[in-house]
Protein backbone atom coordinates (compact mmCIF):
# COMPACT_ATOMS: atom_id res chain seq x y z
CA UNK A 1 0.00 0.00 0.00
CA UNK A 2 2.34 2.46 0.99
CA UNK A 3 4.76 1.63 -2.00
CA UNK A 4 2.23 2.15 -4.31
CA UNK A 5 1.59 5.58 -2.83
CA UNK A 6 4.81 6.36 -2.77
CA UNK A 7 5.13 5.24 -6.47
CA UNK A 8 2.32 7.54 -7.49
CA UNK A 9 3.86 10.50 -5.70
CA UNK A 10 7.06 10.41 -7.77
CA UNK A 11 5.07 9.67 -11.34
CA UNK A 12 2.76 13.28 -10.18
CA UNK A 13 6.01 14.86 -9.75
CA UNK A 14 7.84 13.42 -12.97
CA UNK A 15 4.79 14.75 -15.06
CA UNK A 16 5.65 17.83 -16.46
CA UNK A 17 3.35 20.43 -17.54
CA UNK A 18 1.96 20.13 -21.00
CA UNK A 19 3.39 22.86 -23.29
CA UNK A 20 4.27 23.73 -26.99
CA UNK A 21 7.13 22.64 -29.01
CA UNK A 22 8.97 25.35 -30.19
CA UNK A 23 10.42 25.09 -33.97
CA UNK A 24 14.48 24.63 -34.23
CA UNK A 25 17.37 24.96 -36.68
CA UNK A 26 20.43 22.66 -35.46
CA UNK A 27 23.63 22.96 -37.60
CA UNK A 28 26.61 21.06 -36.83
CA UNK A 29 30.59 22.15 -38.41
CA UNK A 30 33.81 20.76 -37.80
CA UNK A 31 34.09 22.70 -34.18
CA UNK A 32 30.56 22.30 -32.97
CA UNK A 33 26.35 22.17 -33.01
CA UNK A 34 24.98 25.68 -33.36
CA UNK A 35 21.16 25.71 -32.55
CA UNK A 36 18.42 28.45 -32.72
CA UNK A 37 15.05 27.89 -31.20
CA UNK A 38 12.08 30.42 -31.47
CA UNK A 39 10.67 31.17 -28.17
CA UNK A 40 8.29 34.54 -28.53
CA UNK A 41 6.81 35.90 -25.46
CA UNK A 42 9.58 34.75 -23.04
CA UNK A 43 11.72 37.08 -21.26
CA UNK A 44 15.04 36.66 -20.55
CA UNK A 45 14.86 35.42 -17.07
CA UNK A 46 11.86 32.98 -17.79
CA UNK A 47 14.45 31.12 -20.20
CA UNK A 48 15.52 27.99 -18.53
CA UNK A 49 18.73 26.02 -20.17
CA UNK A 50 19.69 22.86 -18.62
CA UNK A 51 21.85 20.17 -19.35
CA UNK A 52 22.25 17.11 -17.23
CA UNK A 53 24.19 14.08 -18.43
CA UNK A 54 23.74 14.29 -22.23
CA UNK A 55 20.04 15.72 -22.20
CA UNK A 56 19.44 19.54 -22.81
CA UNK A 57 16.42 20.88 -22.09
CA UNK A 58 15.07 24.28 -23.23
CA UNK A 59 12.12 25.48 -21.52
CA UNK A 60 10.83 28.81 -21.40
CA UNK A 61 7.59 30.32 -19.89
CA UNK A 62 5.75 33.28 -22.12
CA UNK A 63 4.73 36.27 -20.35
CA UNK A 64 2.40 38.93 -22.46
CA UNK A 65 1.91 42.42 -21.30
CA UNK A 66 -1.94 41.52 -21.07
CA UNK A 67 -4.20 44.41 -20.56
CA UNK A 68 -5.10 45.33 -16.96
CA UNK A 69 -8.93 44.30 -17.07
CA UNK A 70 -8.22 41.13 -18.43
CA UNK A 71 -8.80 40.19 -21.79
CA UNK A 72 -11.25 37.61 -23.70
CA UNK A 73 -9.46 35.20 -26.05
CA UNK A 74 -10.94 35.37 -29.35
CA UNK A 75 -8.30 33.21 -31.55
CA UNK A 76 -5.24 31.85 -30.12
CA UNK A 77 -2.11 29.80 -31.32
CA UNK A 78 -0.04 29.78 -28.81
CA UNK A 79 -2.08 28.03 -27.04
CA UNK A 80 0.06 27.26 -24.03
CA UNK A 81 2.06 29.64 -21.99
CA UNK A 82 5.02 27.29 -21.96
CA UNK A 83 7.81 26.47 -24.52
CA UNK A 84 9.42 23.00 -24.13
CA UNK A 85 12.42 20.80 -26.14
CA UNK A 86 14.64 17.88 -25.21
CA UNK A 87 17.58 17.38 -26.80
CA UNK A 88 20.02 14.47 -26.70
CA UNK A 89 24.03 15.29 -26.89
CA UNK A 90 26.17 13.47 -28.13
CA UNK A 91 29.13 12.27 -25.93
CA UNK A 92 31.81 14.46 -27.69
CA UNK A 93 30.08 17.61 -26.83
CA UNK A 94 31.45 19.76 -24.26
CA UNK A 95 28.50 20.82 -22.38
CA UNK A 96 30.63 22.30 -19.84
CA UNK A 97 31.27 25.48 -22.40
CA UNK A 98 28.10 25.77 -23.78
CA UNK A 99 27.48 29.32 -24.88
CA UNK A 100 23.55 30.93 -24.93
CA UNK A 101 22.26 34.06 -26.77
CA UNK A 102 19.22 35.25 -26.47
CA UNK A 103 17.51 38.01 -28.52
CA UNK A 104 13.80 38.88 -29.58
CA UNK A 105 12.75 35.31 -28.74
CA UNK A 106 15.42 33.88 -30.71
CA UNK A 107 18.02 31.50 -28.61
CA UNK A 108 21.14 30.60 -30.39
CA UNK A 109 23.41 27.80 -28.59
CA UNK A 110 26.33 26.70 -29.36
CA UNK A 111 28.08 23.59 -28.28
CA UNK A 112 31.37 23.13 -29.02
CA UNK A 113 32.85 19.62 -29.62
CA UNK A 114 35.64 18.37 -26.97
CA UNK A 115 38.86 19.02 -27.83
CA UNK A 116 40.21 15.39 -28.84
CA UNK A 117 36.93 15.46 -30.69
CA UNK A 118 37.99 18.18 -32.98
CA UNK A 119 38.93 17.17 -36.38
CA UNK A 120 42.85 16.52 -37.00
CA UNK A 121 44.39 16.66 -40.33
CA UNK A 122 46.44 14.14 -40.84
CA UNK A 123 49.59 14.83 -42.98
CA UNK A 124 49.75 12.24 -45.59
CA UNK A 125 53.33 11.60 -46.64
CA UNK A 126 54.58 9.90 -49.72
CA UNK A 127 57.30 7.47 -49.62
CA UNK B 1 -25.78 18.95 -36.50
CA UNK B 2 -26.67 16.09 -39.14
CA UNK B 3 -29.84 16.51 -40.51
CA UNK B 4 -32.00 13.17 -40.49
CA UNK B 5 -34.10 12.04 -42.39
CA UNK B 6 -37.47 10.60 -42.01
CA UNK B 7 -36.77 7.88 -44.12
CA UNK B 8 -33.73 6.01 -43.29
CA UNK B 9 -31.03 4.13 -45.78
CA UNK B 10 -30.81 0.56 -45.83
CA UNK B 11 -27.57 -0.23 -42.89
CA UNK B 12 -25.43 -0.53 -45.72
CA UNK B 13 -25.83 2.98 -47.26
CA UNK B 14 -26.00 4.51 -43.48
CA UNK B 15 -22.43 2.40 -42.97
CA UNK B 16 -21.23 3.60 -46.27
CA UNK B 17 -22.35 7.60 -44.96
CA UNK B 18 -20.58 6.94 -42.05
CA UNK B 19 -17.34 6.01 -43.39
CA UNK B 20 -17.67 8.80 -46.08
CA UNK B 21 -18.13 10.86 -42.41
CA UNK B 22 -15.01 9.80 -41.04
CA UNK B 23 -13.23 10.36 -44.39
CA UNK B 24 -13.90 13.60 -44.74
CA UNK B 25 -13.57 14.60 -41.06
CA UNK B 26 -10.03 12.74 -40.93
CA UNK B 27 -9.05 13.83 -44.50
CA UNK B 28 -6.37 16.47 -43.72
CA UNK B 29 -6.80 19.06 -47.10
CA UNK B 30 -3.84 21.70 -47.03
CA UNK B 31 -4.71 25.16 -48.36
CA UNK B 32 -3.05 26.12 -51.12
CA UNK B 33 -0.63 28.82 -49.46
CA UNK B 34 0.57 25.29 -47.86
CA UNK B 35 -0.20 25.02 -43.53
CA UNK B 36 -2.97 27.10 -42.34
CA UNK B 37 -0.88 27.58 -39.08
CA UNK B 38 1.57 30.72 -40.63
CA UNK B 39 4.25 32.67 -39.73
CA UNK B 40 4.02 34.90 -37.54
CA UNK B 41 1.52 33.02 -35.36
CA UNK B 42 -0.91 35.26 -33.31
CA UNK B 43 -3.67 35.64 -30.60
CA UNK B 44 -6.25 37.70 -30.40
CA UNK B 45 -8.32 38.85 -27.72
CA UNK B 46 -11.00 41.75 -26.58
CA UNK B 47 -11.92 43.38 -23.94
CA UNK B 48 -14.76 45.85 -23.58
CA UNK B 49 -12.43 49.05 -24.25
CA UNK B 50 -10.02 47.15 -26.96
CA UNK B 51 -8.75 44.45 -29.17
CA UNK B 52 -5.47 43.14 -28.69
CA UNK B 53 -3.44 41.40 -31.26
CA UNK B 54 -0.61 39.36 -30.45
CA UNK B 55 2.06 38.36 -33.52
CA UNK B 56 4.85 35.65 -32.24
CA UNK B 57 7.69 37.29 -34.47
CA UNK B 58 10.85 36.24 -33.11
CA UNK B 59 13.86 37.44 -34.58
CA UNK B 60 12.49 40.13 -36.83
CA UNK B 61 13.76 43.72 -37.14
CA UNK B 62 10.89 45.60 -36.01
CA UNK B 63 11.53 48.39 -38.16
CA UNK B 64 11.18 46.07 -41.08
CA UNK B 65 7.52 44.95 -39.84
CA UNK B 66 4.77 46.53 -41.70
CA UNK B 67 1.42 47.11 -39.84
CA UNK B 68 -1.34 48.22 -41.95
CA UNK B 69 -5.01 49.23 -40.78
CA UNK B 70 -7.37 49.59 -43.63
CA UNK B 71 -11.14 49.63 -43.47
CA UNK B 72 -11.23 47.25 -40.24
CA UNK B 73 -8.53 44.99 -41.72
CA UNK B 74 -4.65 44.53 -40.23
CA UNK B 75 -2.25 43.03 -42.07
CA UNK B 76 1.27 42.38 -40.73
CA UNK B 77 4.15 41.84 -43.07
CA UNK B 78 7.24 42.09 -43.38
CA UNK B 79 10.81 40.05 -43.72
CA UNK B 80 12.38 37.44 -41.49
CA UNK B 81 15.90 37.07 -43.13
CA UNK B 82 17.34 33.40 -42.38
CA UNK B 83 20.47 33.21 -40.21
CA UNK B 84 23.89 32.30 -41.66
CA UNK B 85 25.32 28.81 -41.50
CA UNK B 86 28.71 28.20 -40.33
CA UNK B 87 30.41 27.67 -43.45
CA UNK B 88 30.47 23.65 -44.32
CA UNK B 89 27.96 23.08 -42.01
CA UNK B 90 25.69 19.98 -42.00
CA UNK B 91 22.32 21.08 -41.36
CA UNK B 92 20.51 18.37 -39.21
CA UNK B 93 17.14 20.21 -38.20
CA UNK B 94 15.95 23.22 -40.23
CA UNK B 95 12.09 24.08 -38.81
CA UNK B 96 12.37 28.00 -38.21
CA UNK B 97 10.73 30.27 -40.80
CA UNK B 98 12.87 32.24 -42.94
CA UNK B 99 11.34 35.24 -46.00
CA UNK B 100 8.33 37.33 -46.61
CA UNK B 101 5.17 36.86 -44.90
CA UNK B 102 2.30 38.23 -44.37
CA UNK B 103 -1.09 38.05 -42.27
CA UNK B 104 -4.48 39.33 -42.40
CA UNK B 105 -6.76 39.36 -39.62
CA UNK B 106 -10.51 41.32 -40.01
CA UNK B 107 -11.56 43.55 -36.83
CA UNK B 108 -14.60 43.90 -35.63
CA UNK B 109 -16.31 47.36 -36.75
CA UNK B 110 -16.33 49.28 -33.52
CA UNK B 111 -12.94 49.58 -33.51
CA UNK B 112 -11.41 53.41 -33.11
CA UNK B 113 -8.67 53.53 -36.64
CA UNK B 114 -6.90 56.47 -34.86
CA UNK B 115 -6.24 54.53 -32.03
CA UNK B 116 -3.76 51.91 -32.42
CA UNK B 117 -0.02 51.39 -30.65
CA UNK B 118 2.22 48.83 -31.76
CA UNK B 119 5.35 47.43 -29.63
CA UNK B 120 7.31 44.86 -30.30
CA UNK B 121 8.71 42.81 -27.36
CA UNK B 122 10.55 39.63 -26.81
CA UNK B 123 9.68 38.52 -30.28
CA UNK B 124 5.98 39.41 -29.82
CA UNK B 125 4.17 42.44 -31.86
CA UNK B 126 1.37 43.79 -29.66
CA UNK B 127 -1.03 45.84 -31.13
CA UNK B 128 -3.98 47.00 -29.53
CA UNK B 129 -6.69 48.92 -31.18
CA UNK B 130 -9.40 50.77 -29.13
CA UNK B 131 -13.22 50.52 -29.66
CA UNK B 132 -14.86 53.59 -30.43
CA UNK B 133 -16.48 55.51 -27.12
CA UNK B 134 -20.11 54.92 -28.26
CA UNK B 135 -19.99 51.50 -28.55
CA UNK B 136 -18.71 50.57 -25.07
CA UNK B 137 -20.79 48.82 -23.29
CA UNK B 138 -23.27 51.55 -20.75
CA UNK B 139 -25.21 50.80 -17.91
CA UNK B 140 -28.66 52.27 -18.55
CA UNK B 141 -30.63 52.99 -15.25
CA UNK B 142 -34.49 52.68 -14.80
CA UNK B 143 -36.41 55.30 -14.52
Amino acid sequence: MNDTTAMAKQADVTREEPALMPPVDVYEDAGGITLYADLPGVPKDRLALEIEADTLTIEGEVALDLPEEGMEPTHAEVSLPRYRRVFTLSKELDSEKVEAEFDQGVLRLRIPKAEHAQPRRIEVKVA
Amino acid sequence: MNYRTLFPRDMFAELDRLQREMQQAFEWSPSIRGLTRGYPAMNVGSTPRSVEIYAFAPGVDPASIEVQLEQGVLTIAGERKPVEAPEKATVHIDERFSGRFRRVVTLPDDIDPQAVTARYSDGVLHISVQRREAAQPRRISIQ
